[in-house]
Parts: structure tokens; sequence; C-alpha cells
């Protein structure tokens, strides 16, 4: 089988070296206009196709062997940098070097490889998995195709897959819906790591299953990042979640990062008024009967973020140059960076 | 002592399909104080949901209530009709949803459903109702009142609609509220905004709520009490500092267990191995006994919900009684 694989054209990295370097990634949409708005314009109203800045300026790096875990509300980008960082959204600006590479400057070849390399794995695990497909299908295709098993090899290499993410090879001819959702996502687990991949993306991977069965999958996670040597990105808006896996903590705020430690740090000693809010909002099965801390306000729209640090208009510490100044992310401690004014203050 | 808000005694709630009889609740037994709140944990196709649609009197064939008795403020609600719980229900006792548009009319203002709903139930002016919706508006902390009412959903956020959803079931000061997981589907900031209206809303008002979800964290900050189903039973009852403490169950300890936070970093979490049967083939005896770490040649039998300990209910022949298990 391992006579079918091609070389791997990146040089192989030590441990500890940067995987993934984003340089100011940015991404825009433009949200089109509806029939209204169209209308509108058309009889001479100023009614612009509006643009959403889903990701504005991020700096990340990731190292080999890290688990890096994202986190965020919904909206603030963490899907759309997912997907970049994946290779199926092309940016918009900025950017992204793998194992010190830039990947606009790869050849197609080098390019179909580095997608390989660098599997996602989606929160509904049905929806990403082809319905009238047997299992072994969906697990062995892409390998098959890519030339990482030959057809002699075929069974056995899909035998193996799906027993290392705990589902018996004798299920192998059945179709996604005859499996529970814990099973699928084992399935799409499997799938992504049939192509022999050292990078994996979770986007809101355990975020549809029932706590027993999370437990299940995290603890699959774990066991196949060592076994394997797996680096992770691993996008959640769970922090308990993030908490547990993650050996690094990014978070986000409409679209840009606002504080990034290691896990032990974001949860001791956060910095950031924001990861501060959000850490409180947490609820925590030790405590009782307690009262529920506030963050006032509501998540703006992406649409029309609020200037200068976007968190301004929910901050209890905002001042008057919060109203006009971006932050830039600072370290504030050792590996520890924050993007807050308050940081200059002192 | 004051009589319970609610005793809700063996209910039972069975969908006839054609696959089989589903039961979806098989021996629910809970009590709810007055003022208290009650969180109703389990996971996804526990029965939570059905238990709650079976107290407002929502089951829709082929499911019926089968079983048992749900007694609010003394009268039997499983044997009530159609028009008696119409006139309890958005009265006496509320429904809030996950989703609040199954509460909210996507075509009305805010203000026409609410006064609607406020003239449903009492023989008061349009101006008085009005009155009512706004004050009910700034019960749950929506800004500007006088204006929101004016609005039609879909100009609302999301935390926003489950506010108006919460302040519609408000409205005639209810006795009982029962909340399906109305907080699940919202971003953690704006949860913690609610839950914390939420609280001091039935500490001041005697509202009795039961809360459904399947985040036992939400639970720990926000209930006196707390019963867990498991395939269609209410495995363990009691007080929230007892269950989530110590807890007698061996499927209440494993859901503990399998919380990230309740685990050190990286490591593997504590988890329930298996997954829960169907309920349409359900093997006779204890329904945990498959994934139970204690199960024994006893839990064959089918176990009964009893008082282990003063104050606690559980089902199981072999409960976690001693110190030292609870530690394991
Ligand atoms: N294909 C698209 N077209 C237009 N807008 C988009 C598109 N994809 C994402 N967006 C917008 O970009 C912003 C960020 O979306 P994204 O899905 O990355 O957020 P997220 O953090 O993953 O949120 P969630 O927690 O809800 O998954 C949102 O405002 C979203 O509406
Ligand atoms: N109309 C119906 N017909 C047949 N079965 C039903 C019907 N409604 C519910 N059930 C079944 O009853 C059981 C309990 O469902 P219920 O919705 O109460 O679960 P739940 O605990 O609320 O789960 P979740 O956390 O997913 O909301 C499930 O097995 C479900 O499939
Ligand atoms: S920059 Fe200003 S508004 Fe932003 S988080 Fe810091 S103090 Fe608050
Ligand atoms: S009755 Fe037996 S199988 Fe059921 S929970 Fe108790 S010990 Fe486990
Ligand atoms: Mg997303
Ligand atoms: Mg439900």
């Amino acid at each position: 089988m391992s006579a079918a694989m091609t070389a791997p054209p990146i040089r192989a990295i030590d441990a500890g070296a940067p995987m993934m370097e984003l340089r100011d990634i940015a991404r825009r949409f433009e949200k089109k206009l509806d029939l209204a708005g169209r209308i509108a314009r058309r009889l001479g109203a100023p009614v612009k196709e509006e643009v959403v800045h889903a990701v504005d300026g991020v700096d990340l790096t990731i190292r080999k062997g890290e688990v890096v875990g994202l986190v965020g509300e919904s909206g603030c980008g963490k899907s759309t940098l997912g997907r970049m960082v994946a290779g199926i959204l092309p940016p918009s600006g900025g950017t992204i070097q793998r194992n010190g590479v830039d990947i606009r400057s790869l050849d197609a070849a080098a390019a179909r490889e580095m997608k390989l390399r660098t599997q996602m794995i989606f929160q509904d695990p049905y929806a990403s998995l082809n319905p009238r497909m047997r299992v072994a299908d969906i697990v062995g295709e892409a390998p098959l195709v890519h030339g990482i098993v030959s057809r002699a090899g075929y069974d056995a290499y899909v035998d193996e897959q799906m027993r290392r993410a705990g589902l018996d090879p004798a299920f192998k001819r059945r179709y996604p819906h005859q499996f529970s959702g814990g099973q699928r996502q084992r399935i799409g687990i499997a799938r992504a790591l049939a192509v022999k991949p050292d990078f994996i993306v979770c986007d809101e991977a355990v975020a549809a299953l029932d706590v027993s069965i999370q437990a299940q999958i995290l603890n699959l996670f774990i066991k196949l990042r060592t076994e394997l040597d797996l680096t992770y990105l691993f996008i959640s808006h769970d922090l308990g979640v993030v908490e547990h896996i993650s050996d690094r903590v990014v978070i986000m705020y409409l679209g840009r990062v606002v504080e990034e430690a290691p896990s032990e740090t974001v949860f001791a000693q956060p910095n950031h008024p924001y990861t501060r809010s959000l850490l409180d909002a947490v609820p925590r099965i030790e405590s009782r009967k307690r009262a529920f801390s506030v963050v006032k306000g509501e998540i703006p729209s992406p649409l029309n973020p609020p200037q200068g640090c976007h968190f301004h208009p929910r901050c209890p510490h905002a001042m008057e140059r919060c109203r006009v100044e971006r932050p830039i992310l600072k370290e504030v401690a050792p590996g520890q960076r924050s993007a807050c004014h308050l940081n200059d203050a002192a | 002592m004051a009589a319970p808000t609610l005793e809700v005694r063996n209910l039972r709630t069975h969908f006839f399909t054609r696959a089989g009889v589903v039961k979806a609740v098989d021996d629910v037994s809970f009590t709810v104080e007055r003022g208290k709140v009650l969180g109703l944990v389990g996971e996804s196709g526990s029965g939570k949901t059905v238990t709650g649609f079976s107290i407002i009197g929502l089951v829709d064939p082929p499911g019926r209530i089968v079983g048992g008795q749900i007694l609010f403020q003394g009268r039997d609600l499983a044997t009530a009709t159609e028009a008696e719980m119409r006139g309890l229900r958005g009265n006496r006792i509320a429904m809030i949803f996950q989703d609040p548009m199954m509460t909210l009319n996507p075509v009305l203002r805010i203000d026409t459903q609410m006064i609607e709903t406020v003239l449903a139930h009492k023989k008061v002016s349009h101006e008085e109702a009005r009155q009512r919706a706004r004050d009910t508006l700034g019960m749950v902390g929506i800004p500007s009142p006088d204006e929101r009412l004016k609005s039609y959903p879909h100009q609302f956020s999301g935390g926003m609609r489950q506010r108006v959803a919460i302040a519609i079931a408000l409205l005639h000061e209810p006795d009982l509220i029962v909340a399906d997981e109305p907080t699940t589907a919202l971003d953690v900031t704006i949860q913690g905004q609610i839950l914390a209206e939420v609280q001091k809303l039935a500490q001041t008002t005697g509202t009795s709520l039961i809360w459904i979800t399947h985040d036992l964290s939400v639970v720990a900050g926000l209930a006196d009490d707390i019963a867990v189903m498991y395939a269609g039973r209410v495995v363990e009852h009691g007080a929230v500092s007892d269950v989530l403490d110590r807890p007698l169950h061996p499927y209440t300890a494993g859901l503990i267990g399998s919380v990230p936070s309740r685990n050190k970093r990286g490591e593997p979490l504590r988890q329930i191995p298996g997954m829960t049967p169907s309920l349409l083939s359900l093997p006779p005896g204890c329904a945990f006994r498959s994934r139970c770490p204690r199960a024994a040649e006893a839990c064959l039998a089918e176990p009964e919900i009893r008082e282990t300990l003063p104050g606690r209910q559980v089902r199981c022949f072999r409960p976690m009684t001693e110190a030292a298990e609870q530690a394991a």
C-alpha cells in the first residue's frame, strides 16, 4: 500500500515548526441585493450591495502537533477562517503558508497534494455524506482515486480505516442513514483520515451530539492525535469542549482575533474584556443557583460592524479611543496576545 | 407546607406508529414546588419534549396519554377536556419553545399578538392590554418597548425574538411555565442575559418553571430540583445540589463525568459506552443495563423509582450510595 504512495513534495518538518501560517488573511462576501433592494435602486434610491467582512485581517500560526481551539459566537467568522485554512475557500487578501511554502506558489500537482493533507470534519456529518453511497465507498473512494491504496489492498484498507474510527467493518455495506449521529461522525472521521492528512480542521464536529456521544468522539480525536501525529484547528462555540482539547485558544469577535493564548492562560488569566465576558457567561456544572452574569447588548451585524474596536458598544471599559481606533493584537504576556487599548494605558 | 404547583404521577404517553408502539414517556413522576425551577434533563430522544407537551395538552395523534396523572393545583390535566386546556393554556400554564416562531406569528406586529393574548383570557380595555404588553416586554429586558411593540418578528434578532416569546408567556402571570430548550439555539452571551432575566422573574413572581434542556451546566445554575430522564423514564429526581454533587444513578454519574470541564485537559473523557437503545425495542429489565458499569443479575428485572435517601428518588437496583463509589 505504501508503495503506491508518492513521496510528499513538502519537506518533512520538525515538531513545533509552523505548519500553517496566516498573515493578514481577509475574506469578504458580497451580499446580493434582494428584489426590494434591486427595485429601489432602479428607482434611483442610493442602495448599494453590502459587503460582509467575514474575516478581517487575521494572523495565525499553527505549529506541528498543536491543537488550536477557535472560539467565538455565531457569525464571527470561524467557519470562513476554517475553510480558508483547509484550502476550500480562497482568501480575498493575505497569505497562507503551509510548511513554509506560500500555497499560491504551488503547481497544480502540489496544490492537490496539499489539499489532501488538510482535511475538514463538519458539524452535520449527515449533510456531508453522500446518502446513496455505501460506507465502504465513502471511506475508500478518495484513497483509491489518489493512488493511496491499490485495488488489491482496498478491502483491507477500508476495514482498517473503519476500525480506527471505532466502526465495525461488518457494517461497511450499509448506507449513512442506517447509522446514529455519533456513528455518522465516525464515518466522517474515517473518510477524512483515509487520505492520510497531517492537518485536520474540525468545524463544530461535536456540536450536534449528545454529551455522552460527544465524549466518545472527543476521546477519538484525542487518541488519533497521538496515534497519527495530527495537528488540529478545532472550531467550536463550546468553551468547555475547547478548553478540554486545545493547547492554545484563539478567540474571534466579528471577523477579528481579539485574544490568543495557551489554554491554561485564557481560562485562568483572560486579558481581553470580550474573553472575560464570554467566560463569565458560560454555564458551569459546578455553579449552584448563581446569578448569571450579563454582557450587555447584542452582537452587532457583521454587515455594519462598529468602528474602532468592534466590541466597544458592549465593553464595560470602552474609552473614547476605542470608538475610533482599531486595537492591534499585541503580546501582553509570554505567548498571550490581546487586541485591547487598555493594555497601552498602564 | 403549600401543595406543589404540579405533580406528575406515573405519566405514560405512547405513540402508536406503523412500526410499533413508541413508549416515548413511560412512567414519569416528579413534582414542581411553587416558585421553584425544575430542570428536566436527558439526552436526545429521552422524552423531555413529549413530557412537556403532555403537561400542556399538545400531544397529537398518533400520540396519546395512556396512563398516569398530571395534577396541576390538584386538578388532573391528563383527563381534562380540550376546552378546559384551552382555558388554562397561555393563561395559568404557558410554554416557551426552542424556536420562538412556534409562539410568534410572522405576519402580525408584536403589539397585535400580545394584545390579542391578553384579551383572550382577560376582560380589560385595549389600552390596558397594550400597557400590560409594554410592561412585560420591559420585564424581559427589551429596550424601548414602546417602539418595539410596533415591530414585526423578523425585525428582531434570535435572542430578542425569544425574549418576546418569553414576554408572551408571562402576560397572564402564569402559575407554571414549561420552557423547552429556549436558549439552546442562542449564543452564550445572549443565553446568559436570558437566564439572568428568567432567574429574576422566578424569584419575584412565584411562577414555577420546568426548564427542559440537555445541558446539565444550565440546570446547575438555574434550577432548584432536577429530574433526569433516560429512555422515557425519570431515573433520578432530587435537589440539584444532591443530584449533581452525589449522583445515585449510574447514568447520572456517567453524564456528569462526560462533561469536559469535569475532566483533566487533554486526557480522555470518562465516557458512557454504547448508545441509547431504540424505544421500539427496549430490552427487558433496566433500560440502561447494556451501558451500565454496575449492571448485575438483578438488573434483568425492571427497576421501580423509589425514595432511596430522604428527598431523593432513584430508579436503580444498585444505586451509588457509598461515597467511595461516587468518587470512582
Ligand atoms: N457564502 C457566504 N456568502 C455571504 N456571506 C457569508 C458567506 N459565508 C459566510 N458569510 C457571512 O460571513 C460571516 C461569518 O460567517 P461564518 O460562517 O464564518 O461564521 P461562524 O463563526 O462560523 O458562525 P457559526 O458559529 O454560526 O457557525 C457571517 O456574517 C456570515 O453571514
Ligand atoms: N409524533 C411522533 N410520532 C412518533 N414518535 C414520536 C413522535 N414524537 C416524538 N416521538 C418519539 O418520542 C421519543 C421522545 O421524543 P422527545 O421529542 O420527547 O425527546 P427529547 O428528549 O425532547 O429529545 P431532544 O433532546 O432531541 O429534543 C423519541 O423517540 C421520538 O422519536
Ligand atoms: S479596546 Fe476598548 S472597547 Fe475594545 S475591548 Fe479594549 S477597552 Fe473595550
Ligand atoms: S438497575 Fe442495574 S443496570 Fe440499571 S442502572 Fe442500576 S445498576 Fe445499572
Ligand atoms: Mg460556523
Ligand atoms: Mg425535545
